[in-house]
């Protein structure tokens, strides 16, 4: 789950990172009493979860109370790159001197985690390891180890940092790597990390990716999946425990397990057709997580025909093709189902459908057939 | 000949009283593994279907000798399971549970390379392992399996594993050795564990590899069918028409900027000279056309 930058800031504050002062406003009202709570000159933020924020218009300086109600109504309600303004962050603004860049992530192919510390801040860091790679100092931590200041210190002298930055940018290293693995996060990423014209190293910005896996040890979460915005049918998806990505075509897709799924998006391009959407149903999904996926995709007006691709290890197919026999029973499906049904409990699967077959659910025996099949009930190309 | 697991492999199963744990640990019994033993903590003396449940490891280690497990715990207690069994002396450990958080699988994977060298890890969240005819751990049907060889198979997709399993044996091409690594950020065991492994075995002639878009696993397993293998390849990357930037189920499978994707992956893969597949069938069709030409 990606953070909203305020909800980012706050995640650091828990963990000790300095951040400017600040609240959050969803109207120009709340912007101005927000500002006056900062302290003037402040800096009107768009919450919005995209890069390129400032070059839309996205962030104003604000002196005064008329010009924070100028910038606020202006921004809210405003498109970003497709993504509408309904919050902001408003903070005070910070003298800045310099502007790093700060990250942990998991670096996967070494099976270690990384940090990257730049004296070059304030743009693209894709951009600084393009042009620039020397630019980025990079020291890979070892979890069992974790970071010393030591270490820290070393990292920022390597980077060149300013004189005065390094020893708080060192503890703030240490504090931000604490938030990264105690918080669970598959991104914690600070930038522009800033130096200020009073001599404090501080976050000027916030991008936060929380790893979903933890959320059983992180109750605290809940204020933030509130303020997740997708699309309606992956918001009832996601009610229904699904993970479910909704794309433009016609044909409906359900398989089990992400590498299959995206086997079948696959397919059904090269025989022709287009995905309305990505649907994993999981491993060990159960017949009431099938009837829920129909019921899902059943609320897509563009879904013509319906491939629901299982291969069976965890998940039966008995179970699968009682989901489906529900699913018939409780939804009134709009498009017809072609199914693919193999592996555990296949034959079991097939025995309970036997009965169901028409032309609103037909069986097909290979993979490749039945994109074929689904693609044709659905008219053909896209 | 197999890698990783074969007909003498000796299995305890941790937590083989929950329903996941029962269902496959006997499943696996009854395809011929050898599955001598359960834990769970607090169970031990009792038994599942006759399978004798031990308290630790350790004490079903001392009474069956069991050298290999199979971890069937949820997230939350897994990664100590995982680090029990490494403690209590075995060798291989497959870990099926889904939803590890990875600043968990990141610790475990370094705690098991530190202080457990010799183990070989094979997931999370992945398949598991299965040398038809031999030995099954996992979750993997065995129906859908072919013993004989020649083709070994390395996937790191689950039910893409079985897809390859299933278009191979369909076309009567036997496979020696079948091994899911998982889609989780720290698999324990890489392709490029795989391929040395398979490109070591006298009976794997060829090796079919299955991936997926996201991290740079087969653009690092492309390098290595380049420098280090004589056997072909025939591979297939899921994820072709994925939007870019959404995360596509697994943890592993996202695309971010250019890295990553099915293009890149398969570019990597022809360039090292293996062959690239457009689709699980492909895959299998091609491969049949390799086993030809080896006889």
């Amino acid at each position: 789950m990606d953070l909203y930058e305020y909800q980012g800031k706050q995640y650091f504050a828990r963990y000790g990172i300095p951040t400017s002062a600040g609240g959050v406003a969803d109207t120009v009202d709340e912007a101005v009493i927000q500002a006056e709570a900062a302290g003037y000159p402040v800096v009107v933020k768009a919450q919005v979860k995209v890069g390129g924020r400032g070059k839309a218009g996205g962030i104003k300086l604000a002196n005064d109370a008329d010009e924070v109600r100028t910038h606020a109504s202006a921004i809210l309600g405003m498109d970003i790159h497709g993504h509408a303004v309904n919050r902001l962050w408003v903070e005070h603004a910070s003298d800045i001197a310099r502007e790093y860049y700060a990250s942990f992530t998991l670096d996967r192919a070494a099976k270690l985690h990384l940090c990257m510390v730049s004296a070059k801040g304030g743009v693209e860091i894709e951009e600084v390891a393009a042009t620039d790679p020397d630019a980025i100092a990079r020291l890979h931590v070892n979890p069992v180890d974790g970071l010393s200041l030591d270490a820290a210190t070393r990292l920022v002298e390597e980077a060149d940092l300013d004189p005065e930055a390094r020893a708080p940018a060192a503890e703030l290293l240490v504090a931000l790597y604490r938030c990264y693995v105690e918080g669970d996060c598959d991104l914690a990423e600070i930038n522009p990390l800033i130096l200020t014209t009073d001599g404090r190293v501080h976050a000027l910005d916030a991008k936060v990716t929380l790893d979903d896996n933890a959320a059983f040890r992180h109750p605290e979460w809940e204020e933030f999946a509130g303020t997740e915005t997708a699309d309606e049918r992956e918001l009832l998806a996601k009610e229904k425990g699904l993970n479910y990505i909704g794309l433009s075509g016609s044909v409906g897709i359900i398989a089990n397990g992400a590498g299959l799924a995206m086997s079948t998006l696959d397919v059904v391009t090269q025989a022709g057709g287009s995905a309305a959407n990505f649907l994993d149903i999981g491993g060990g999904a159960n017949a009431d997580v099938m009837a829920a996926a129909l019921e899902v995709i059943n609320t897509d007006d563009a879904v013509r025909s319906i491939f629901v691709n299982i291969f069976g290890g965890i998940t039966r197919c008995d179970e699968v093709a009682n989901g489906i026999v529900e699913a018939l029973g409780r939804v009134d499906l709009r498009s017809p189902i072609v199914l693919r049904l193999d592996g555990t409990n296949a034959e079991a699967g097939h025995a309970i459908l036997a009965s169901h077959i028409s032309d609103r659910l037909v069986v097909d025996e290979t993979m490749l057939g039945a994109a074929r099949r689904a693609v044709a009930l659905a008219g053909g190309d896209k | 000949m197999s890698i990783f697991v074969d007909e003498n492999t000796k299995v305890v199963v941790q937590g083989l009283t929950g329903g996941q744990g029962r269902f496959h640990g006997l499943r696996n019994r009854d395809y011929g593994t050898q599955v001598v033993a359960g834990v769970t903590p607090g169970k031990g003396g009792t038994d599942v279907d006759g399978v004798p449940v031990y308290d630790s490891v350790e004490d079903a280690v001392a009474a069956t000798g069991a050298d290999a497990s199979f971890v069937v715990v949820p997230p939350k207690g897994a990664p100590a399971a995982i680090l029990e069994a490494a403690r209590a002396g075995i060798g291989f450990i497959v870990c099926i549970t889904e939803g590890i958080p990875a600043q968990d699988e990141a610790f475990f994977y370094n705690i098991l390379r530190r202080d457990h060298p010799g183990v070989r890890l094979l997931g999370p969240n992945c398949p598991g392992v299965i040398s038809p005819g031999k030995c099954n751990i996992g979750i993997t049907s065995g129906d859908i399996a072919l013993p004989g060889g020649p083709v070994g198979i390395v996937s790191r997709s689950g039910t893409l594993t079985y897809q390859a399993l299933h278009e191979l044996s369909q076309q009567k091409v036997g496979q020696t050795t079948c091994v899911g690594i998982g889609g989780d950020p720290v698999p324990g065991t890489s392709f490029i564990d795989c391929l040395a492994a398979f490109e070591q075995d006298s009976d794997t002639r060829a090796v079919m590899m299955i991936g997926e878009i996201g991290g740079s696993a087969e653009e690092e397993a492309a390098q290595f069918i380049k420098d280090n293998m004589s056997k072909p390849v025939v591979s297939y990357v899921a994820g072709v028409t994925a939007p870019p930037g959404r995360k596509m189920g697994h943890a592993g499978a996202i695309i971010s900027g250019s890295q990553g994707t099915a293009q890149a992956k398969m570019a990597a893969l022809a360039d090292a000279g293996a062959i690239v597949a457009l689709n699980p069938t492909e895959a299998g069709e091609r491969m049949v056309e390799i086993v030809k030409t080896l006889d």
